[in-house]
């Protein structure tokens, strides 16, 4: 594995909206720290904050306080170094444009050559396998295709950190199974740095080579967890290994903790 | 309590920016002949427009024609409902009668009604009933169209219910197809009125049978500025005031109902 | 009668399973067309037929109006009064749009200018458009420019509240996304805020239209000595009854094409919106 330096550096995060009936402290105290060419999984239980820190780690809202750190640089608004994957595909696709539309249109404000930018395109439309419906409308697509859709808008704007929202919450078991293979697959051969919020826990577990557990209100860091499961995944093998269980197991108990309120005693090794 | 305020504060804002546009363009107003950008016999000040907007609302005869062109409205707007709701539901409930009209409906539809106006002349004369015409064919087809929508809008599996159920004819009208249609029938109904007010004033401004719209017209002939914009701002507050009382009909009986439709005016 | 029989030999011989599945689809033609033109034909034979038998002289036959129809606006009368019309309309109508749309973007765009400007519209858009006639008599003298401006100003309104309702309610996923991906200014407009407010700017189109084509005829019976509502009123004047109804048949199909031609816009421009909305349903 190659040498991994730190990418992201998220320190005392905190957010509170306010709102008419009062503050809402949506994220407590977070801190983490993420290497380049990692895939971290965030879980938590439902209502603690996985989106607010998702968009400000993205910058599409400012922390109220606390620092988010990319590359040694603070993170102060959207910067080209980071593409989101939301969950809801399609409201995040442009519905008037096609397939292709929609991948290249991040790409022209890059200073590219119209070449180039036809290659990333047709590149990124191929990685996620859907080079027939490039001339299609999102609209035309089954929900998983719409979601490659917007998977492949990401990888061509060449982020160095993909960050996905829940992006499998809104498709079939089946559909999700393939777009996970998928994101495991980009993964590995595009060492793409990616954050993959989820509330699912097998997901999370066999997706990521770490997995954050939040905590519920205030929102904090339960436990940092490492995933040692072989890199080549697999949806039958993997997830009948035995070691997949205990730490299946394991992140379950973490979350029931964290909706309880306690502080992680001790970790799964 | 700091954020409850916050929110308040976020809404007296809105009323307070409302106001200062309003007194803006008020203050725009009077600016623009004080400064001769414009002779004020053309563009009349706007405190003497106010003056005599008040003067008009305390003289009987600005009252009784504005009774008589909120009647026009009135009489217009309720024979077009009727029509459109009889003949749309029939229309609407038979798939054959559907197919049939459908082009002609489309063709009259956008005829525009003040091209009937010689006609309507023609055939009554300078009175109101002229101007009746105009105003029942305007408003006629935003009803109709509506309730032709809303009558076929029916479920379908509601109405395969009904049906096995055996429910009657008139039982099926009042419980599936008129629920179904009455906020389609007040969208359009709301459209209607406001399309009427505008045929009822234009009608008097060109047919000349009494009321708002011949006053307009005898004031701008009469070269009297002042009462001409007086005029058209009694015109927009009454149209602000029809808005306003079907808006409010339509949200108050439509409470449990979260439809946006398209909406067509004229 | 055979199946096959009488069938020519083509490369899709094959699909044309039976006859009566052929014959199906030509008695689904000939029915379309009944349902399509059966009923006004039936009704201008109804009209015919009465009018040669009433005699009231206000309704004359199809025929008549037919033949005063030629006889009218084929030929000069079409250059002296039809064009101008339509010319006058048409950029009126363009003119509408390109305000309509661009102030409404801008005004969309920033809250506190739409809260500012909001009460003012409101009571714009209720005034009706045609007493915007005399005060533009008033202020502009009997002129083209003022007619194409009250033209304008009629239309514009539909035009502008709906698109400034439609660029405020831009889905907020798609701004974000937009956020997210730091598309330039340009681009938004382009490829965000406009498309996602068109269905709304197409709906303030076609309300748009109606009033432009009404103020169009009004001002001209008002204060013109040409074009189509002023020739209109000349007619019912002079009790010249068929060109009358020749006009009114005239104005009645430039609304059709008008409507026509809006809607082969509307379908390529709204192609998108159609067909999510088709799929959706489904």
């Amino acid at each position: 594995m190659p040498e991994r330096s730190t990418l992201l550096r998220v320190e005392h995060l905190r957010k509170i909206y306010e709102s008419a009936t009062g503050d809402v402290e949506a994220i407590g105290d977070i801190s983490f720290t993420m290497n380049a060419g990692e895939l971290v999984c965030v879980v938590g239980p439902s209502g603690c904050g996985k989106t607010t820190l998702l968009k400000c780690l993205a910058g599409l809202l400012p922390p109220t306080s606390g620092l988010v750190e990319m590359d040694g640089s603070p993170v102060r608004g959207p910067s080209p170094a980071m593409a989101v994957v939301f969950q809801e595909y399609g409201r995040s696709l442009y519905p008037w444009l096609t397939v292709r539309g929609n991948v290249e249109l991040p790409l022209r404000h890059k200073k590219l050559s119209r070449a180039e930018r036809d290659t990333l395109v047709t590149d990124a439309i191929e990685a996620v396998g859907l080079p027939h419906a490039a001339r299609s409308h999102p609209w035309q697509l089954s929900g998983g295709m719409q979601q490659r859709v917007a998977i492949a808008r990401a990888i061509a704007y060449q982020p160095e950190v993909l960050i996905m929202d829940e992006p499998f919450a809104a498709v079939d078991a089946q559909t999700r199974a393939d777009l996970e293979d998928l994101v495991r697959e980009l993964h590995t051969t595009r060492r793409i740095s990616t954050v993959f919020v989820t509330h699912d826990i097998d997901e999370s577990v066999y997706l990521g080579e770490r997995v954050l557990v939040l905590s519920n209100s205030p929102t904090r860091v339960q436990e940092d967890l490492a995933i040692d499961l072989p890199p080549e995944r697999d949806q039958l093998t993997t997830r009948a290994l035995r070691r997949f269980t205990e730490l299946r197991t394991h992140v379950y108990d973490q979350i029931q903790r964290a909706k309880l309120g306690q502080v992680a005693p001790q970790s799964a090794r | 309590m700091r954020v409850l305020s916050a929110r308040r504060l976020r809404s007296t804002r809105k009323v307070l920016l409302g106001v200062v546009g309003l007194v803006g363009f008020l203050v725009v107003w009077q600016l623009i002949p004080t400064l001769g950008l414009i002779d004020p016999e053309y563009l009349p000040y706007v405190t003497d427009v106010l003056a005599r907007l008040v003067e008009e609302f305390r003289d009987l005869a600005f009252w009784r024609r504005l009774g008589l062109t909120m009647t026009a409205w009135a009489i217009g707007l309720t024979v077009a409902t009727l029509a459109a709701v009889v003949l749309g539901t029939i229309v609407g409930l038979v798939p054959l009668l559907r197919r049939a009209t459908h082009t002609m409906v489309e063709f009259l539809r956008p005829i525009p009604s003040v091209a009937l106006i010689p006609l309507a002349v023609l055939m009554f004369g300078l009175q109101m009933r002229a101007a009746l015409v105009i105003i029942v064919y305007a408003s006629f087809w935003q009803v109709f169209v509506q309730v032709i929508y809303g009558v076929a809008d029916v479920d379908s599996v509601a109405r395969d219910t009904a049906r096995s159920f055996g429910l009657t004819l008139r039982e099926r009208l009042s419980y599936l197809v008129l629920p179904t249609a009455l906020p389609y029938l007040l969208t359009g109904l709301r459209l209607a009125a406001a399309v009427a007010l505008i045929l009822a004033i234009t009608a008097e401004m060109v047919i000349g049978n009494p009321g708002l719209g011949r006053m307009i017209e005898l004031s701008r002939s009469a070269g009297d500025a002042v009462g001409l914009y007086a005029l058209v701002v009694v015109t927009g507050l009454l149209g602000l005031l029809v808005n306003l009382v079907f808006r409010f009909i339509e949200r108050r009986s439509l409470s449990w109902h979260q439809s946006v439709r398209g909406e067509e005016v004229l | 009668m055979t199946p096959y029989a009488g069938e020519p030999v083509t490369p899709y011989a094959r699909e044309v399973v039976s006859g009566s599945r052929f014959r199906g689809a030509g008695i689904r033609i000939a029915a379309g067309f009944l349902f399509a033109f059966g009923l006004p034909f039936l009704a201008l034979v109804v009209w015919g037929v009465w009018s040669t038998r009433s005699t009231n002289r206000f309704f004359p036959g199809p025929l008549t109006i037919g033949e005063a129809f030629v006889d009218t606006w084929v030929g000069r009368a079409f250059l002296d009064d039809v064009l101008p019309s339509l010319y006058r309309l048409g950029l009126g109508i363009v003119a509408s749009i390109v305000v309509g749309v661009a102030a409404g973007t801008v005004i969309g765009l920033f809250r506190w200018l739409r809260e500012l400007l909001e009460p003012l519209l409101e009571f714009f858009r209720a005034i009706p458009p045609p007493v915007l006639i005399p005060v533009a008599m008033l202020l502009l003298g009997i002129t083209d420019s003022m007619k194409v401006v009250v033209i304008v100003s009629g239309a514009v309104w539909p035009i502008l509240l709906n698109t400034i309702e439609g660029v405020r309610a831009t889905d907020s996923v798609m701004t974000e996304t937009a956020d997210s991906f730091q598309i330039t200014w340009w681009e938004r407009l382009w490829f965000l805020v406009l498309p996602a407010s068109s269905p709304r700017i197409m709906t303030g189109v076609r309300q748009g239209l109606s009033v432009a084509l009404i103020l169009m005829v009004i001002s001209e019976m008002f204060a013109s000595s040409s074009g189509l509502g002023y020739r209109i009123a000349y007619f019912q004047r002079n009790y010249l009854i068929a060109e009358m109804w020749s006009g009114i048949l005239l104005l009645g199909l430039v609304g059709v094409l008008l409507a026509v031609a809006f809607g082969l816009v509307e379908r390529r421009v709204l192609r998108w919106y159609h067909g999510m909305r088709e799929v959706t349903r489904a």
